[in-house]
């Protein structure tokens, strides 16, 4: 692919309407999520099938809409809910984690303030969802929600068990690696991402198409988390650490000069 | 979308965004909020719903997605430091917006209609909402606008529904169409009726 091309998909290129410089100028945001996300038409991963769009995306100029977003506070998260191993009768089943890392954006600054959402299988790999029928038990200690806001340093931090594998039935044999679902807003509406978090050394990695519809190995590296053995706790709960990065603002010729 | 080209050989010094997985079909429990369709609490003047269905490329409608929607309020401003004509608070109104889909894959979101927001160069965009699909099957979201029927002049001013390539068939997509309560809003994954969806 050319430079021209590329820029031109990147949106880089001479955009449909004036550019900045007339009128209001809006922050932009970066493309480069376009470079590690994933397709959009990926048949090893068989509910994409009729799901995905066969028009291509057509690229617009970041508008306010998008530069901004919902600044969601703290009134959505109760002071236990960090904990997804609390809120219930007994101790649920499995190995206790402490999960936490950072929010960041891509030009590294925290991005402190802003809501963090995650589900998750149980120990034996069953979600408290009705339309999960695997045969696995559920555990009556544990629901798999958890929320949090990130704190000035843009951190965050859950504790809960390590999930499960689980079996689906995309393709014969198939299990999904064991994987934590984050949701973040950032601060703007262009900045909102829905992933999934795996761990270190998975077996199912090299069967399972979610994960390897990511498809620099270098981009997959940054789904799964670190074991942190200094937020390992004794006698209590393993440590991961887990960085997410949302899309970084584009660099005015001010910010340029004194980065 | 591209092979071969790193973020980190584009602009050098920065982080690479987290990639994009999937919602799956197991968000429900999680990510429902009881006030998520609620843009403005129920019984707000003028509230309004916007309403429709997510269809893959069956027509079949879609019970595992999420639709998420943000917009300015009726005079057009965001409660948000980073609109350079400043942060408005306008009453109630959050802006924000969530609902997953039901079995048939309805949605419904109660919210007021936008006003129109400037756009670069001296522009100004016709009354819209920014929306997000989530949904099993789907490994990014996808990002579309609703504008409205009843605002054809506004429309034809806009500067993204004006300069589409694709004539009539491809911006009729992007129109909700007036209901007795609010607008109607379907959401076609696939297929001859495909939403268009834009990358942002």
């Amino acid at each position: 692919m050319d430079e021209v091309e590329r820029k031109a998909k990147l949106g880089e290129g001479t955009p449909l309407w004036p550019g900045p410089g007339e009128g209001l100028v809006v922050p932009g945001y970066r493309r480069d999520h376009e470079l590690v996300d994933p397709a959009l038409d990926w048949p090893a991963y068989r509910g994409t099938s009729l799901r995905h769009p066969r028009r291509p995306l057509v690229p617009i100029p970041g508008t306010l809409a998008d530069s901004t977003g919902p600044l969601l506070g703290e009134d959505r998260v109760g002071e236990a809910d960090f904990d997804l191993t609390s809120g219930h009768p007994g101790e649920p089943q499995g190995q206790k984690i402490v999960l936490h890392g950072r929010v960041l954006d891509g030009n590294g600054r925290p991005i402190p303030g802003t809501l963090v959402e995650v589900w998750q299988a149980n120990a034996a790999g069953r979600y408290w969802h009705k339309v999960d029928r695997h045969p696995a038990p559920l555990d009556p200690n544990f629901t798999g929600v958890g929320r949090c806001m990130t704190d000035s340093q843009g951190r965050y931090r859950f504790i809960t068990v390590k999930p499960g594998s689980y079996p689906w039935e995309n393709h014969f044999n198939a299990w999904r690696p064991a994987h934590i679902h984050f949701s973040l807003f950032g601060r703007a509406f262009a900045q909102r991402l829905v992933t999934q978090m795996y761990f270190p050394g998975d077996p199912m990695f090299p069967y399972d198409p979610i994960f390897n519809s990511v498809r620099d190995p270098r981009d997959r590296e940054r789904l799964i988390c670190a074991f942190d053995f200094d937020a390992t706790t004794p006698q209590w709960a393993l440590g991961y650490k887990f960085d997410i990065v949302l899309r970084g603002r584009e660099q005015t010729p001010f910010e340029e000069g004194h980065r | 979308m591209t092979a071969g080209v790193r973020p980190e050989e584009l602009h050098p010094g920065c982080l690479p965004p987290t990639p994009s997985q999937t919602i799956g079909p197991y968000f429900g429990f999680a990510l429902s909020w009881e006030d998520g369709p609620l843009v403005v609490p129920e019984g707000s003047e003028g509230a309004i719903r916007i309403e429709g269905r997510v269809l893959d490329g069956a027509g079949v409608g879609v019970p595992d997605a999420m639709v998420e929607t943000w917009q300015a309020d009726p005079e057009g401003r965001f409660a948000h430091p980073d609109d350079p004509r400043g942060a408005v608070e306008w009453g109630e109104f959050r802006g924000f917006g969530r609902c997953a889909t039901d079995g048939e894959g309805g949605y419904s979101i109660l919210t007021v209609k936008p006003g129109p927001v400037p756009g670069p160069g001296g522009t100004m965009q016709a009354p819209h909402v920014t929306v997000s699909v989530f949904a099993r099957g789907l490994l990014q979201r996808l990002v579309t606008r609703i504008y409205f029927g009843d605002e054809e002049e506004r429309n034809g001013a806009d500067p993204i529904l004006s300069t589409l390539r694709g004539g009539d068939a491809v911006r009729r997509t992007l129109i909700a169409d007036p209901t007795d309560r609010g607008y109607r809003f379907d959401i076609c994954l696939q297929g001859e009726d495909e939403t268009l969806f834009f990358a942002i």
